[in-house]
Parts: structure tokens; C-alpha cells; sequence
């Protein structure tokens, strides 16, 4: 085993394309150093990405916001600007572990680690988030629900590594926000998950809406249809039942200890409920 | 095998260590420096046992990489007490019989440190939100977090 810790993005990437054998990308370590221990994961070559410049930076561009790959989610937590633009991605990622796990997972980390029930991964999906991605051939951004393909998979190739996740730039009247069900207060895996972001216009007729759900599906799931039964109304009542029935309705989870297929399909719809109606405050509708 | 050449500072003082690529930063202090005050508890981040702060961080030693540590700042129990004079903290401990086997306890003094750093003056849910990654299967919490409060108490009148 070998540990690198390149300065630039192109040395990282040109180490990782010419490694023979598996790499890792190491940035707060929390499911990496987990895999190894538990012997599920024996990399040849793993490369730190924490001393490559601007990776531990949250930037506020002209276009929004700009999430280095190896930000940790507790930094996430004290952006103010950030907080008060999207603070349903940021709620998302601080429910990832405790105080000490949040110190070093990053949401990018999150995201590639393609578990169906990251916590963080819901919320971006929700935000129309990007993930900036350099590899071999040069940089590409892509949507970040295209980066988990199925539990533990992504869609990166040898060599590609996510550099940022970008945010858009927020209308005051736009709200997101994320909720999770777990069988305890705090620190555990979403059984079911509900991520909504939307925007209202002057007459708190929703304009634009994006749902996801997590663990309610192999990835991370984007509802196009409950998003339409949000656009062009009101957020009363009528909107939410038929936002409830089409997120059950969505919904392809499994059945496992934590949560049968019937339940996760009833919380899905309910959590999405209550994320609309939180995010609809948010975005200062009534 | 010779292993990575790491210069990193541990309570105050700067330290040089050898270490493989797939050895954590808590086998290095326990293993090769001889700190043993953080605890292997778990390995895999749950239980808080190991509990270091890194640059102003509090994070499982477990899972940072000893290779990870160059040119960091690293602080670990036993930079808490000075000599013979321990931590407002340590002391509050004691009195108020906030440990009984100790293997959690290094990991709690050092999240309670940090915390009290952020936040001198922590609500009792904020002390329990705070330190609800170090996981104790003695005290039922009570006593931990009595003396958290009663150190905050004292430590803002000093």
C-alpha cells in the first residue's frame, strides 16, 4: 500500500489514471478508513486530496456556491452565507455522524460512497446540485444524481476525481429542505428519506420544485412527477396528499430489519410532506 | 520497511514518527509514541473512545491515517493537566464521580474540551448533543454531564 498526498488536481488525477491495482480517494476518511478496517477494501494506492489547493474551500461565486471535495461537513455547518441560502443541504449533511465524524465527511464523500441512504445526497438532489469532476481528459460537471449508479457504484471512471459540488446562487423566495426517519433521536442511518427545494411567486404559487428520496430506492431517487404536483399551485392541502401518494408511489425500497417496504412507501410520502411545508416557509410562502 | 516520515506537533511539542500508509494516527500515539490515553474502543468512529483534536477539530483518531498528521496540530489528553494540576474538567470529573471503568473517559475530557472551547457556556441539551459521539456503558451519562456544567461554571469565572 501506497500514500500519496499530491499538491495539484492534475498530479492526483495522472496518479490515480497510472495506478496499477485498487485506489482510493482519501479525504475525511470516515467510510474509507471503516472499509479498510472491517477488511472490505485493501487499496494499493491511496491518495490524499487535502493538500490540493482550494479543495477545503467554500467559495461564493456570481453563480453561487462553490463546495471543495474536501470540505468536512462541520465547516458546512458554520458558512452562515451558505446556511442561509440552501439550509437544507446544510441540515442534511450535519446529520451525517457524530461531532467527531462531522470534523471529516465531506458531502462529496458522501455522495461517492453511494450508499441509497447518504443522508446529504437527497438535499443536493433536491438543490439541482453539480459535482465538478477533473479526470484524464479534463474537467466535466455533471448532475449529482448521476454519480451513484447503484448501492456502493458510481459513474466515475479510473482516474476521475469530484473536485466541488456547485449550488446555485438562491432567489429570496426559495426554500429547501431535508428530513430522515430513524427509529432514535440522533447518529443513525435514514430508514426513509425526503429532500424538497422549491421556488414561489409573489402569490405563493410554486414555480419550480425538485423532490428526492433516499433509501427508497438503489439510488437516490429525483421525483419528477411529485415536483409536477407542486408546480402551478399553492402548497394546500390538495398538493400535499397528491405529493404524498406520487412519493409512495415512487418509492422501490427493500425490505430489511429497519423498515418494510409498506412503511418506508407511508414515510416516504409523509416526510415529503413535511419537507414541502418547511421549504415553503422557507421560501416565504403562507 | 521504513515506512512515511510524518513532523507533526502534539500537545505543544513537535514530534517526528515513522509510520505505514495503513496505520491509523490512534496506533501511532498508542503504539509508537507510548500516549495512551486515547482509547480503541470500536475502530470505526462510533464510540468516541479515541478522541482527539486535530487542528481544532475533534475527530476519532481511528480513522485518520498517522501519515494524515504532517504538519498538523495535534491535541490529545495528556496535554490536558499541567504537572500535578489537573483540567477544571479532570477535577470535575473526579468530584463528581463521572467515570467508573475509564476507558471512555480520555475521549469524553477531550469532546468536552472542545466543546467548551466553542461554546463556554452549553445548554444541559447542548452538552448532550455535544457529546452524544463517546458512548460510556458505566455512568448512564448524568454524572458526565453534571460535571461538564460545573466545569463550564468555573472555567467562565476564571
Amino acid at each position: 500500500m501506497r500514500y500519496i498526498r499530491p499538491l495539484s488536481i492534475e498530479d492526483a488525477v495522472g496518479q490515480l489514471a497510472g495506478s496499477a491495482g485498487t485506489a482510493a480517494i482519501l479525504a475525511g476518511g470516515s467510510d474509507l478508513l471503516v472499509r479498510m478496517k472491517g477488511g472490505f477494501v485493501e487499496p494499493d494506492l491511496i491518495v490524499d486530496i487535502k493538500s490540493i489547493a482550494g479543495l477545503s474551500d467554500i467559495r461564493e461565486t456570481a453563480d453561487g456556491f462553490s463546495i471543495g471535495a474536501a470540505v468536512p461537513c462541520a465547516v458546512l455547518g458554520e458558512n452562515a452565507a451558505l446556511k442561509k441560502a440552501w439550509p437544507g443541504v446544510v441540515e442534511a449533511a450535519k446529520l451525517i455522524g457524530s461531532k467527531q465524524v462531522q470534523g471529516r465527511c465531506t458531502i462529496t464523500g458522501n455522495l461517492c460512497n453511494a450508499s441509497p441512504a447518504a443522508d446529504s445526497v437527497p438535499a443536493l438532489v433536491a438543490a439541482g446540485a453539480r459535482a465538478v469532476i477533473a479526470g484524464p481528459s479534463g474537467k466535466r460537471t455533471i448532475a449529482v444524481e448521476a454519480v451513484p449508479t447503484g448501492p456502493g457504484k458510481t459513474s466515475l471512471a479510473k482516474g476521475e476525481i469530484i473536485e466541488a459540488i456547485l449550488l446555485d446562487k438562491r432567489s429570496p423566495s426559495s426554500g429547501d429542505a431535508y428530513l430522515r426517519f430513524i427509529p432514535r433521536t440522533e447518529m443513525d442511518i435514514a430508514v426513509v428519506s425526503a429532500g424538497v427545494n422549491l421556488t414561489i411567486d409573489e402569490h405563493g404559487v410554486v414555480t419550480a420544485a425538485r423532490v428526492a428520496l433516499g433509501a427508497a430506492a438503489p439510488t437516490v431517487l429525483l421525483v419528477e412527477e411529485a415536483a409536477e404536483a407542486l408546480i402551478g399551485r399553492k402548497l394546500d392541502e390538495a398538493a400535499l396528499e397528491r405529493l404524498a401518494k406520487v412519493c409512495a408511489g415512487a418509492c422501490r425500497p427493500i425490505d430489511d430489519k429497519r423498515g418494510t417496504i409498506e412503511f418506508r412507501r407511508k414515510v416516504a410520502g409523509v416526510l415529503a410532506k413535511r419537507a414541502a411545508t418547511t421549504a415553503y416557509a422557507r421560501a416565504g410562502g403562507k | 520497511m521504513a515506512g512515511i516520515a510524518v513532523s507533526t506537533t502534539i500537545n505543544g511539542d513537535n514530534i517526528e514518527y515513522l509510520c505505514q500508509p495503513d496505520e491509523t494516527l490512534l496506533d501511532v500515539l498508542r503504539d509508537r509514541l507510548g500516549l495512551t490515553g486515547a482509547k480503541e474502543g470500536c475502530g470505526t468512529g462510533d464510540c468516541g473512545a479515541c478522541s482527539i483534536i486535530l487542528d481544532n477539530r475533534l475527530v476519532c483518531s481511528c480513522l485518520v491515517l498517522g501519515a494524515e498528521a504532517e504538519g498538523r496540530r495535534i491535541e490529545t489528553v495528556e496535554g490536558m493537566a499541567h504537572g500535578d494540576q489537573l483540567h477544571t474538567l479532570q477535577q470535575k470529573f473526579l468530584e463528581h464521580a463521572a467515570l467508573q471503568c475509564g476507558i471512555c473517559t480520555p475521549g469524553f475530557l477531550i469532546a468536552a474540551k472542545d466543546l467548551l472551547a466553542k461554546n463556554p457556556d452549553p445548554t444541559e441539551e447542548e452538552i448532550r448533543f455535544g457529546l452524544a459521539g463517546n458512548l460510556c456503558r458505566c455512568t448512564g451519562y448524568d454524572k458526565i454531564v453534571r460535571a461538564v456544567q460545573d466545569a463550564a461554571h468555573v472555567m467562565k469565572g476564571a
